[in-house]
């Protein structure tokens, strides 16, 4: 009735999980631009301090008790020759005592590791913080410097070694700002506003994208972070504070029309031509090396592929398809692109 | 015959592990589940004070006075429920009679004094649920709170129709006690809402 | 014992009431806890699998970059309603499933304490389950998620009518739940055998009860919040929506002081299978069963004050994060207690392979897992970068799949042969345990990796470039052998009912009082209610109280067969009756239940299209009620020469009221 297994299957078993850490591990070297696991600011540093803390007091927890379960799979398999009933033990109370101690004091130590950085992280910024006003919106990103005077959409330029403060709003729903090698994520709640900060201490761009479902095209909702030296950092708030260029002439000046007669102006904002607040700002539109929030190059094909048919690239876009010819689009393509 | 120790001969009147009726238990564990629905109800008002985007506010409605006797009304009928349980105790059907319909009457009285208020509220006062946050808690907590009334009235006239022809005698009488629990619940709700909704200023 | 006696005709009741026991009809009508056992198990069975089809076309959309099986759309809908499928329809009904059947039995009742309520509970289930998957049918199934973040479900953001077939499904499930754990408290509080103290009580019953209490407490604050909303997506209210004035966090906050209770329903059951599985195939008492049983009930008790950990993204503050960091580390040392006094179950044992005990042994290797990326979840700083990543849905799914699902598959292992009455093939099962741990750990464990590699959960895509590409392909390979694993074990499930071998009363020989029982059972379950001296108590009766730290040779008593008294604390009045147990009157069948269930499901219906549907739906609720009311727990038996009238009785509880 009972059959007995003598497998060494039970190895096998406890093997899996610890092949697959190791190869994790080893594989660690192969990480996307979008890791938590290499931070360039003290924030994402300190996260990255309590993962290390719980991952290997984890592993090493993992690591004793499958052992020991193991062992004992092993050790008190049934014989085929087992007489009589093994030793009808109960319980033992001390041994209670002391495997609830343990794992007590263990978290003991990573709740106390993890406070002051709870508290730390989540202190006021600091006085001399730049800051910027995070808008999420279904399904991109919009940033203001409010003592810079400049808006901008899906790509977020810092200064290096300098703190940003970030103030982060909602036009509709529940999204969460995230750039993982910049910090942790917070969420960006309707009428509430949230705050996050950081000092980012590397120049280079790093993705991020929007981490709470918020609709159709929540997958679709990225950006990039531009962290630049002080002396770029400053020449783009220049650039983007600069009146927009007007188009010499030909297909750009042909763009600026057909955009001026167009639904676009319902939704966009170019400064001197159009003060829509629903889509983002377009004044400064070909500074940024992507659009649509980060699902599209800005490059003229694919800025033609957008403006084709918005929500064939992003389900549900609020951007419609307004059936523009293809000399429509070329015009407007080379009129966006002069908008430096 | 290694049998357990006998059972509390007070309440053991059941050959069951508590010596408490099923249905005794199964009320009693109903009414906890019901504490949390409420508490939730309540907890939403609670957060939703003074969140209300604009009037009317609770101090342009509220009328303590008028709410103060529909509520002594409600409390009236609790007496009145323990009156009609006391009496199938004794075997008095006349009396069970009497004081379920007077209960009956009495909840009915307090649950025509909500529906009064709450008609002057929406036509007079201009305070309807998608008025405002205070509108919308308000009508939801207390409109929740009718609804459980209103089946409890239900239920006393069942049963006074069921005694009106013969059929609850004291063996039965477990029938009017769930129905006492019931409504002894409903009371003490509305003891809370009244007090957090009506009397609490914070 | 009081009920009102029935007079002679009432217009309802005149309705002919079935007796049937065999046909489709009598499963309609049933109160047999066992049958609506095999309804609900049954049910939750084929809704896993349509729950696991969902998951695999999401796998198959994710397995490349940029993929094209399905679009944004159907791909939302398809987690939406893959994660409200596994924990409303698939695992809680699999663990009702075992508390329906095995809780009675276990305590050495008839059935539980109300048969009829027991029916109404499954069949508002089947009516939930099927609204909520209504939305299919028209391309508009639930897609905001299985938590179903406000304002993301209100007008102008939710407009078809996706979210109202989720929150009316949700509301109907609610109250079968509701009614299922009245039912199971009061059963576990008052009709346990003579003798059996709680203490006495088999452990998967504490969990069952513990279970049940926090369902009680937990669903109503689902059912607030899914009114509001209901209420603001039909009446104009603005709980949730910000322009009126409200809090899309408030539904945040109610939900998780719901959610988080709701995953230790979810597992708690489970946990109480695995600590029945592990002695038996130990041969030796679970270890530290007073232990086991009171974390089960600090880890209910803690888990209302957790919830927040849900939310450390939200910006609650740092007092907030670190008050519910510090309780769910709390919460973590009792779980920890269990796991431990399993694995001294097992110690000095004599282990039996079974594949019932290779599911829990794979529970608590899964689950140890599992629950250890939960504690760095714990930490609110590190949460920062996991939370809504792949790495969350990796750690619930090693909880809730590598745990429950394996923890119920060892039950169901474990008590086939008992409701058949035949074993299921070894071999089989054998295959089905290692291909399932095989094609789970690949599918999963991955996820830990790319979550931390910055994938966030619930995109229907990725893009090239991003390294997850591999990861992807092997978690979807994985899944597919997760499904060859189940068609196996389908195969096996129903093999085994013609070819099984026969199990008689008690093939594992095991500890507890359904194996002291036919296989399967009775409809009356015990021909004589036993009278309990000891946890354990049908071991102690064929073993009698051989040594508790020593170890011993042979047994004090060969295993007795069903219904032979061992020693003498056992009645032995009816001893070899055997006679089918004429004497024991079972309550009669009731088609109220139903008709109940179906009247709720109009009323939903009405929600949605009509409000006068409504109202024609309240009329079969009502109709219901009131026939349910007047009709007595049995039908009278025909009238007979004896002046004494049949008395009408509630659930037989002793061996006395059995006459």
């Amino acid at each position: 009735m009972i059959e007995l297994s003598r497998r060494a299957a039970p190895i096998r078993r406890a093997l899996w999980p610890l092949g697959a850490i190791l190869a994790g591990i080893l594989l660690t070297g192969c990480e996307s631009p979008q890791t938590t696991l290499s931070p360039t600011t003290q924030f994402a540093d300190e996260i990255q301090f309590l993962l290390k803390l719980t991952f290997w007091s984890g592993v090493g927890v993992f690591v004793i008790v499958e052992a020991v379960l193991v062992w004992v799979i092993f050790r008190y398999r049934a014989r085929r020759a087992a007489a009589g009933l093994p030793p009808q033990i109960h319980g033992n109370t001390p041994v209670e005592i002391v495997w609830t101690i343990i794992p007590a004091v263990l978290l003991a130590i990573v709740a106390a590791y993890t406070t002051p950085i709870i508290f730390s992280t989540q202190a006021p910024p600091p006085k001399d913080a730049l800051p910027v006003k995070v808008i999420g919106h279904q399904w991109w990103w919009e940033f203001q410097y409010p003592t810079l005077g400049v808006t901008t959409a899906n790509e977020v330029h810092m200064p290096v070694n300098q703190t940003v403060t970030f103030d982060l709003e909602s036009a509709d729903v529940m999204h969460s700002f995230w750039l993982p090698r910049l910090g942790g994520k917070r969420d960006v709640i309707p009428n509430h506003v949230n705050n996050l900060w950081w000092t980012p201490t590397e120049i280079g761009t790093t993705p991020g994208q929007c981490a709470q479902f918020c609709g159709t095209s929540h997958a679709n909702m990225r950006m990039i972070a531009v962290v630049q030296s002080k002396e770029d950092f400053d020449k783009w708030v220049a650039d983007q504070k600069a009146p927009p260029a007007q188009p010499a002439g030909g297909d750009a000046a042909e763009g600026k029309t057909i955009f001026s007669r167009s639904a676009c102006i319902g939704c966009h904002t170019i400064e001197g031509v159009s003060q829509g607040k629903i889509g983002p700002d377009l004044t400064h539109v070909a500074s940024r090396t992507i659009i649509a929030s980060g699902i599209l190059k800005n490059t003229p094909e694919d800025m033609a592929r957008w403006l084709q048919d918005p929500p064939a690239e992003k389900p549900g876009s609020l951007m419609p398809n307004l059936h523009l010819s293809d000399t429509d689009v070329k015009a407007l393509v080379a009129y966006l692109e002069s908008l430096k | 015959m290694a049998v357990e120790a006998a059972p509390n001969p007070v309440v053991a009147a059941e050959h069951t592990s508590t010596g408490l009726n099923h249905r005794k238990v199964l009320m009693w564990t109903f009414l906890g589940s019901e504490c949390m629905f409420f508490a939730s109800l309540i907890s939403n008002f609670q957060v939703q004070r003074g969140r209300s985007l604009n009037g009317p506010y609770p101090d342009d409605v509220i009328n303590i006075p008028f709410t103060s006797i529909s509520t002594f009304s409600l409390l009236m009928s609790s007496l009145m429920m323990v009156l009609a349980l006391a009496a199938i105790q004794r075997n008095d059907v006349r009396g069970l009679k009497i004081w379920l319909l007077a209960c009956a009457f009495l909840g009915t009285l307090f649950l025509g004094g909500q529906f009064f208020e709450f008609t002057q509220f929406v036509a007079e006062k201009g305070l309807k649920l998608s008025t405002n946050l205070f509108g919308a808690s308000f009508f939801v907590l207390t409109g929740f709170h009718g609804t459980h009334v209103t089946i409890g009235v239900i239920w006393l006239i069942s049963l006074y129709f069921a005694a009106a022809r013969g059929r609850i005698t004291v063996k039965d009488s477990l029938s009017v006690e769930l129905a006492g629990l019931y409504w002894h619940f409903v009371d003490i709700v509305w003891v809370a809402i009244f007090t957090i909704v009506y009397l609490l200023k914070v | 014992m009081a009920t009102l006696v029935r007079p002679a005709a009432r217009p309802l009741t005149s309705l002919p009431r079935s007796q049937a026991m065999t046909g489709l009809w009598s499963w309609i009508i049933t109160v047999d806890h066992k049958r609506i056992a095999v309804l609900y198990g049954a049910t939750a069975f084929i809704m896993f699998l349509l729950g696991g089809i969902e998951a695999l076309i999401m796998r198959l959309q994710l397995a490349t970059p940029n993929g094209q099986v399905v679009d944004a759309d159907t791909f939302n809908q398809l987690f939406t309603m893959h994660g409200t499928t596994m924990i409303f329809l698939v695992i809680m009904p699999l663990s009702v499933a075992f508390f329906n059947y095995i809780v009675p039995l276990q305590i050495g009742a008839r059935d539980v304490a109300f048969p009829r309520l027991n029916a109404l509970s499954y069949w508002i289930f089947l009516a939930g389950g099927i609204f909520i998957n209504l939305g299919w049918l028209i391309g508009q199934a639930p897609d905001a998620g299985w938590f179903g973040y406000a304002n993301l479900t209100e007008k102008p953001y939710a407009m078809g009518l996706n979210t109202d077939f989720w929150l009316l499904g949700l509301q109907i499930l609610g109250i079968a739940s509701i009614l299922g754990s009245l039912n199971f408290f009061v059963t576990i509080v008052n009709l346990r055998a003579p003798g059996m103290r709680m203490m006495r009580m088999p452990v998967f019953c504490w969990m069952t009860m513990v279970t049940n209490i926090l369902m009680l407490l937990a669903f109503p604050v689902i059912t607030v919040a899914l009114v509001l909303l209901m209420f603001d997506r039909q009446f104009g209210t603005h709980f949730y929506i910000p322009s009126g004035g409200g809090d899309p966090q408030l539904w945040v906050h109610l939900f998780w002081v719901f959610g988080h209770p709701e995953v230790y329903i979810l597992i708690l059951p489970a946990m109480g299978i695995v600590s029945q599985v592990l002695p038996t195939f130990s041969r030796k008492p679970l270890f530290g069963t007073p232990f086991v049983i009171y974390s089960g009930i600090a880890i209910a008790f803690l888990s209302f004050g957790v919830w927040a950990h849900h939310m450390f993204a939200q910006g609650l503050g740092p007092t907030a994060d670190a008050a519910f960091a510090f309780s769910t580390m709390a919460i973590a040392v009792p779980t920890g207690v269990k796991i431990f006094n399993w694995i001294g179950t097992m110690y000095r044992g004599q282990l039996h392979f079974t594949t019932a005990m290779l599911f829990s042994v794979g529970f608590i290797a899964m689950f140890i897992i599992g629950g250890l990326s939960g504690v760095m979840h714990a930490s609110p700083p590190a949460d920062l970068q996991q939370n809504n990543t792949y790495f969350i849905v990796a750690h619930f799914h090693y909880v809730l799949f590598g745990g429950a699902i394996m923890g119920l598959f060892s039950g169901i292992y474990y008590w086939y042969p008992k409701t058949i009455g035949r074993l299921m093939n070894e071999k089989l099962g054998k295959w089905h345990f290692w291909l399932m741990m095989l094609g789970f750990n690949l599918t999963f464990f991955p996820m830990h990796w790319i979550g931390l590699d910055g994938m966030p959960r619930r995109v229907y895509t990725y893009p090239e470039g991003m390294g997850w590409d591999s990861y992807n392909m092997a978690e979807t390979i994985g899944a597919f052998v997760i499904a060859v694993s189940i068609l196996i074990f389908m195969y096996n499930a129903v093999w085994s009912m013609r070819h099984g071998a026969v199990a008689g009363n008690d093939p594992w020989d095991a500890r507890t009082l359904e194996w002291s029982i036919p296989s399967p059972p009775p409809h009356y379950n015990f021909e004589e209610i036993p009278v309990v001296t000891a946890m354990d108590d049908w071991w102690h009766k064929k073993y009698g109280d051989t040594g508790h730290e020593a170890a011993h040779g042979a047994p004090a008593a060969p295993p007795a067969m069903a219904g032979a008294s061992v020693d003498h604390d056992v009645h032995t009045e009816h001893a070899g009756h055997g006679g089918g147990g004429h004497h024991i009157h079972m309550p009669d069948p009731s088609y109220f239940p139903i008709i109940l269930a179906f009247g709720m499901f109009v009323m939903a219906l009405g929600v949605i299209t009509n409000y006068w549907i409504c109202l024609v739906g309240f009329c079969f609720v009502f109709a219901a009620i009131y026939g349910w009311s007047f009709e007595p727990v049995s039908a009278p038996e025909p009238p007979s020469g004896s002046a004494e009238s049949h008395p009408v009785h509630e659930t037989p509880r002793t061996p006395v009221a059995a006459h």
